[in-house]
């Protein structure tokens, strides 16, 4: 494991915040333009995807490991948020027949 | 080999990615979605984070995944339903998230120091190092984060209990 991070050494930081952002921005599109509000689920879990990457990558950067702790506390919220979030897409769908965010769309008033 | 693993596993993980967002079928959305994770983990590896990788791995690529494959098959979605939005409504979507990843790159391109990463320390990301730093400076947000699953718990399986019918 030691002699494939020396490979890795020489990968700019830079790019990793490249990467992660356009996962992030994959994601924000992902929500923009789907209306399956599963798929919506997923996106937003692509972007946390790539904050988590970000926060380890920096973890390295600064030698500090309370970056990979909040990782591991974003992967709990985000397995609780799936949780509820799948439950309320459940709900919806026995109430509507259909998971279309525009179905929902009379929550806006 | 050197850094092209990096590089490959990125350009992999951002096809996978647009995989998710663009695919037809949700069922392959999903399946796009672990192949991601998986490639994520495979980031946590090469950043020697094997702590994050195992937990990324069980968590996301195990638990997460199965609830989403779960709830897809269980809502039977035929394609009759299969929502779709308009063109115009793609393209401006596209469109700003190009914008949102221009300004990103763009306003950290300034900020962004270009020294290579290097891990100072051989066993920062192991179990050991992280379970000391949890369960001392992190050990109050440790216990609320189990009393957060706890609710979730409850709070899931109160969403989708069949309302009964009550009188009065």
């Amino acid at each position: 494991m030691g002699s494939l991070f020396e490979n890795m050494q020489a990968v700019p930081l830079s790019h990793y915040i490249w990467f992660c952002a356009i996962i992030f921005t994959i994601g924000v599109v992902g929500v923009l333009v789907r209306r399956n509000a599963i798929i919506i689920f997923m996106s937003v879990e692509l972007m946390l995807n790539a904050v988590n990457l970000l926060l380890a990558a920096f973890s390295v950067h600064h030698n500090d490991p309370s970056g990979q702790v909040f990782v591991f506390f974003i992967m709990a919220l985000a397995a609780a948020e799936v949780a509820v979030g799948l439950s309320i897409i459940v709900m919806v769908y026995r109430n509507t027949q259909s998971i279309d965010i525009n179905v929902l769309n009379r929550l806006k008033w | 080999m050197g850094t092209s693993v990096f590089y490959f596993v990125a350009t992999l993980s951002i096809i996978s990615a647009l995989m998710v967002v663009f695919a037809k079928n949700p069922i392959h959305s999903v399946l796009y979605l672990i192949l991601t994770f998986f490639t994520f983990t495979i980031h946590y590896v090469l950043l020697n984070a094997q702590f994050l990788a195992v937990v990324n791995f069980i968590v996301y690529m195990g638990a997460i995944m199965v609830l989403f494959l779960f709830v897809l098959m269980l809502l039977n979605l035929n394609k009759e339903n299969e929502p779709n939005k308009s063109v115009l409504l793609r393209i401006i979507g596209v469109i700003a998230g190009g914008c949102l990843v221009v300004t990103l790159i763009g306003s950290l391109k300034s900020a962004v120091i270009n020294t290579p990463l290097e891990l100072k320390d051989q066993n920062l990301g192991l179990v050991e190092n992280l379970g000391k730093e949890l369960f001392g400076q992190f050990m109050l947000p440790f216990e609320l984060s189990s009393l957060l699953l706890l609710s979730a718990m409850v709070g899931a399986i109160l969403l989708t209990k069949k309302e009964e019918k009550t009188n009065g």
